[in-house]
């Protein structure tokens, strides 16, 4: 073992095929715990410089900007951000569960065999695969009153005068904004949806056939009892992201008629640029952590303990 | 024997009845997934001055007005090449950095087991679940702080702090079916933990690596909120953003703007189906199990 450290030692070892001396030596000695700790922590750096100037940095600052309680009174008092909380409440509530349930289902029709499921299944994500921009400005587009595509549609076939969907009524509008939104994510539901249905042993279902349950009573016992745990991880995750959806109602309402759409991200971007108050700005973002909060404990509990087979 | 006879044709016409429900079903799908890309298309295809008429399809399709996007013949489209060149430029150096810095981290959490490495993890699952439109506010004051903005590198800074944390969940999965023990012998047999990182750890996380990277791009060129934040000149911008300037004019060329959107969305759209399948495999390993 000496010669063994004394050749280690020697500056051209490096360079030589390793040996099975060097072998027992660091076997032995273990002692490369401290540079292998530099390396490790070197390793970890980026990330962490990252997390620091752009995560921990803006959130603390952001914390700061929306913490006098002036603000939120503020808030409270105007009419927009009541309306705003309550779309915000119903474009998550209705977007989400539509949205899941829909996907659920749709991830049963693509359990079917056939080559049209297949074919079909791959024009179905194409909202997904395309960016968000061009599907919401398309369908904004589509609701045009005079020139859209459904009033034109709705006027050439069954000779109706379709309504101005996106500038008479906030609730057409809001509408418009939930199935759009439905429209681009739903596809990324089901593709997660199908893989864990995928993940389901047939024969489950084969003994089950053995049983006579069919049909409803397959997806009852079997289905949904074991997509359960996937369902539930699901809903809570797209709804941290449906509150923070910006583009669907940027770009389909753009919080109109007369602000009546915003919902809290989409106010918040605008108390801070278009009307350049960011400490209003914040403070409405902020007023979603009551909920915020706990969705992230109990996700980030779910997402570390549980194994989702999938 | 009776029985057999008798059951047969009716499950026949069940099993019949079921495939015509399915294909109803499957129509109505087709039609509602396929009519706001319809939209876009017919819209794209019209020739100038026919974009306000009650007609359903185009009259006289066109391809004007990609002639129009190419050509940059708009004063909206004026920089649409530089534009283009800016998202691939912001798209190509987030892929970099996140796979970079994302690989490294799991590589010393998960591999090298650092101490404490559950905190960074930790930080990572809470910046993912952090939504981004939350933080604009702030990032766009500090963006300013650290003297960038205008600047595409806040954007890619951005880009690369929402995409990172995703990295590292996928590549800390992805790492648990690579046996340790190949680290180790490595190790023993005298590789620093740089040599295993890149002659070991690097090319076996390769499934892992295209999954992640593709979504960074495609996270990258899809962004839309921070992008037009941080940047503000014609020639800095992005794609998405100049597309989204279409909006601000009352008079707004709604073909040009369509097939502008058209060019914009194909090179995502055309990425998504080739990596399709480790795509999914990531985005389900990312989205659900984290």
């Amino acid at each position: 073992m000496a010669d063994a450290q004394l050749i280690e030692g020697h500056p051209e070892f490096p360079s030589r095929p390793l040996s099975v001396r060097s072998k027992y030596k660091r076997a032995r000695l273990g002692g490369l715990q401290r540079s292998e700790f530099v390396w490790a922590v070197s390793f970890i750096i980026p990330y962490a410089a990252v997390f620091l100037a752009f995560v921990a940095y803006p959130v603390v600052y952001g914390l700061w900007l929306g913490h006098s309680p002036a603000l939120y009174a503020e808030l409270l008092s105007e009419p927009i951000y009541q309306r705003t909380v309550v779309n915000t409440v119903l474009y998550v509530v209705i977007g989400v569960n539509l949205k899941l349930f829909g996907a659920l289902l749709l991830s049963g029709l693509f359990m079917r065999r056939g080559w049209w499921v297949k074919g079909l299944l791959l024009i179905f994500v194409l909202p997904w695969a395309m960016p968000a921009l061009p599907a919401f400005i398309s369908i904004h587009w589509m609701l045009n009153s005079e020139w859209g595509l459904l009033n034109n549609f709705l006027w050439n076939v069954f000779g109706v005068e379709g309504p101005g969907w996106l500038d008479t009524s906030r609730w057409l509008a809001l509408g418009a904004v939930i199935v759009s939104h439905i429209w681009k994510w739903m596809p990324f539901w089901t593709v997660i949806l199908l893989a864990g249905r995928m993940a389901i042993p047939q024969e489950l279902y084969e003994a089950a056939e053995m049983d006579g349950a069919t049909g409803l009573k397959r997806f009852v016992h079997i289905t949904f009892p074991l997509l359960a745990n996937l369902y539930l991880i699901c809903t809570l995750l797209s709804t941290v992201f449906t509150l923070g959806d910006f583009n669907a109602v940027y770009f389909v309402s753009g919080g109109g008629p007369a602000l009546s759409t915003h919902v809290l991200a989409t106010l918040g971007i605008r108390n801070a640029f278009e009307i350049a108050r960011p400490d209003l700005g914040m403070a409405a973002v902020m007023s979603a952590l009551p909920l915020m909060i706990p969705l992230v404990m109990v996700l980030m509990r779910k997402m570390r303990t549980t194994e989702v087979q999938l | 024997m009776r029985s057999v006879r008798q059951r047969r044709p009716n499950y026949r016409l069940r099993r019949n009845l079921a495939e015509a429900a399915a294909l109803a079903v499957g129509i109505a799908v087709l039609i509602w997934t396929l009519v706001p890309i319809y939209n876009i298309v017919s819209v794209a295809l019209e020739p100038h001055g026919d974009v306000f008429t009650n007609d359903i399809w185009p009259a006289k399709p066109s391809l004007e007005s990609f002639w129009i996007v190419m050509t940059q013949g708009h004063w909206y489209l004026e920089y649409f090449w530089e534009q283009f060149r800016n998202s691939l430029y912001i798209g190509a150096a987030t892929v970099v950095l996140t796979l970079l810095i994302g690989s490294l981290t799991s590589f010393s959490i998960g591999r090298m087991r650092i101490r404490h490495g559950w905190l960074v993890s930790n930080a990572a699952l809470l910046t993912y679940l952090i939504p981004a439109s939350f933080l604009a506010i702030p990032f766009y004051r500090i963006m300013h702080i650290y003297g960038l903005s205008n600047n595409v590198w806040s954007v890619i800074a951005a880009e690369v702090t929402f995409a990172t944390p995703y990295a590292i969940f996928i590549f800390q999965q992805y790492a648990v079916s690579i046996p340790i023990e190949l680290d180790e012998a490595a190790r023993i047999d005298g590789a620093s933990p740089l040599q295993v990182y890149f002659h070991i750890y690097l090319p076996l996380m390769m499934p892992a690596l295209v999954a992640v990277g593709t979504y960074a791009l495609l996270l990258a060129w899809n962004e839309y909120l921070y992008q037009f934040l941080l940047l503000s000149s014609k020639q800095s911008m992005t794609v998405p953003v100049a597309l989204a300037q279409f909006l601000n004019s009352d008079e707004s060329p709604w073909n040009y703007m369509m097939a502008t959107a058209i060019v914009y969305a194909l090179p995502p759209i055309a990425i998504y189906y080739a990596f399709r399948r480790r795509m999914t495999a990531g985005l389900a390993l990312g989205g659900v199990k984290g």
